[in-house]
């Protein structure tokens, strides 16, 4: 059965870089997918290229049976699919309830309302009015996300939600990550820190130079294993049982 | 007495700049294009407003209304066919674009209506000749006071618009960031094409006004759309109000220049201009900001 998302063999470029080489891998209902991979793998390009934002080069991309390699991102977002993009992207000189309601606008119908979004980020509550541009990083990270899920998507794309927070942000963003999964969302959640990962998804994505390096099931791989993934040290022959030891210590 | 004459006459010539700078400034602002057929476009409404009302007998007031719905139209016609395209094609492709449409523009109007010079002051009656006699030197036209109100209005509503209805957010964000726009469900075209179409009206509104206080013939598009540039620059570029502002500044700039001496008139408010872009104000709407 396919998944919600199912892509087969994608390339995405960067001019002439390719950032992603025939990359497959399908999404099924209701799963936490967890995308893994050191800086530079072409996860934040993959993310984007599913969602829209990046054209895909070759392949094809489906969203629940439907081609929509060639659809534009709002198209995208109609058929249920939000991406929370790196670095946040709020309309900086709008507020955060303007930055809800144009989210809201076009949205699918489903449980995620105005009202609803500030409870469940009871963090944005008093921000409502405030300039998106004035907000704190974990606050900002929390109205990026309320701001896909105005658009009452059936799958919530996550990049890099912990980029450049402090612990205690990154805290609380999963804090709220954990309500969606208790909803059962589907998710694919884009993280480089690989104990969060593992601990939240239900599956595991290891990219490694735009290429998939390792796919499972989260219960039956362990951290050694991805982290040689991570690092493609399995292609390499010089690792010593101490170098891998502390670079598992990550 | 001169002078305060001079200064409200200009208040009014600036409403009609603020008409024009409209269109101009809600352009730049959304999708950073400057339309170098602005000018034309507006005497393209001032023909036909001129066409309607001359060949059905109406007022030009009844025949802008019927004009502009048509104008809407045109605006959202040419975003979809021609400029939409030109976005696409990076930052200076739109300029050439709207260039060779203001050729296009003014040569059909040439060919179509030959060079006759055309008002449409003798058709309003006593809108455009009368005015309130405040003191025996101080009088106020009944047309300034009609254009300056028209003025307010119109950036009054697309503040509203802008602030408070959907649609408006939807511009504002795509006017700050079109990609994450479109990540979350916003059609940017679509967007785009509607802000067009808005410009396009406004200056087809400015461009009867323009034919009610003066007069027009079809290469009179340039002069306004350099009038209309100098007034978006002097009011800033994003501030809807700054806009009337910027239009009031530079009508009252030439209207005193004009009582110093008549042919020093438009050269005041190129000065006008030319300090402003100079001063540090200058340079920031040199980077451009969007419409907040």
């Amino acid at each position: 059965m396919n998944g919600l998302i199912q892509v087969d063999n994608l390339v995405a470029c960067h001019g002439l870089l390719q950032a992603v080489r025939q990359v497959s891998f399908a999404v099924a209902e209701g799963e936490i997918l967890a995308l893994v991979g050191a800086n530079g793998a072409g996860k934040s390009t993959l993310l984007r290229t599913i969602a829209g934002a990046h054209p895909a080069t070759s392949g094809t991309i489906r969203l629940d049976g439907t081609d929509v390699t060639d659809a534009p991102a709002y198209r995208r977002v109609a058929s249920g699919l939000a991406l929370v993009p790196e670095g946040r992207k709020l309309f900086p000189e709008m507020s955060v309830e303007e930055n809800l309601l144009v989210a809201g606008r076009r949205a699918r119908p489903g449980r995620w309302t105005l009202d609803a979004v500030l409870t469940a980020f009871p963090i944005l509550k008093p921000l409502r009015g405030n300039r998106a541009a004035v907000l704190s990083g974990g606050e900002q990270q929390a109205a990026a996300i309320a701001r896909a899920l105005m658009t009452n998507p059936r799958v919530l794309l996550l990049d890099e939600v912990s980029l450049g927070l402090a612990p205690v942000a990154v805290e609380a963003v999963y804090e709220s990550v954990h309500a969606l999964i208790r909803d059962r969302t589907t998710l694919v959640i884009v993280e480089q820190d690989l104990q969060r990962a593992l601990s939240v998804a239900d599956r595991i994505v290891c990219m490694l130079e735009g290429r998939v390096v390792l796919e499972s099931v989260t219960g039956s791989v362990t951290r050694e294993q991805v982290t040689e993934a991570y690092f493609g040290l399995s292609r390499v022959n010089t690792s010593s049982a101490k170098a891998e030891h502390s670079l598992g210590q990550q | 007495m001169n002078w305060i004459n001079a200064i409200i006459q200009g208040v009014f010539l600036g409403g009609l700049y603020a008409l024009f700078a409209c269109g101009l400034s809600l352009m730049f602002g959304v999708m950073r294009i400057i339309n170098l057929a602005h000018g034309d476009l507006a005497v393209v409404g001032a023909f036909g407003v001129w066409v309607v009302a001359t060949r059905w007998h109406l007022s030009p007031f009844i025949a802008l209304l019927l004009v502009l719905p048509a104008m809407l139209l045109l605006g959202y016609m040419l975003h979809r066919t021609v400029l939409a395209r030109s976005l696409r094609s990076g930052p200076l492709t739109p300029l050439l674009t709207t260039f060779g449409l203001a050729i296009v523009i003014q040569n059909a109007l040439l060919q179509i209506f030959s060079p006759d010079v055309h008002s449409l002051g003798s058709l309003t009656g006593s809108i455009s000749t009368g005015s309130w006699r405040l003191t025996s030197q101080l009088s106020v036209p009944y047309q300034g006071v009609l254009v300056l109100v028209v003025a307010i209005l119109l950036l009054g509503a697309l503040q509203f618009i802008l602030q408070h209805t959907g649609f408006g957010r939807e511009m504002r964000a795509t006017a700050q960031d079109p990609e994450t726009a479109e990540l979350i469900g916003v059609p940017a075209s679509s967007v785009y094409a509607r802000a067009t179409a808005i410009a396009v009206a406004t200056a087809a509104l400015a461009g009867a006004f323009l034919a009610i206080h003066s007069t027009f013939d079809p290469s009179s598009g340039p002069t306004q759309l350099i009038f209309a540039f100098e007034a978006v620059v002097i009011g800033g570029l994003g501030s809807i109000w700054g806009t009337l502002i910027g239009g009031i500044v530079l009508g009252i700039a030439q209207t005193i220049g004009a009582t110093l001496d008549p042919q020093y008139s438009i050269l005041a408010g190129h000065l006008v201009f030319l300090a402003v872009l100079a001063s540090p104000r200058g340079r920031l709407i040199a980077t451009g900001t969007a419409i907040t």
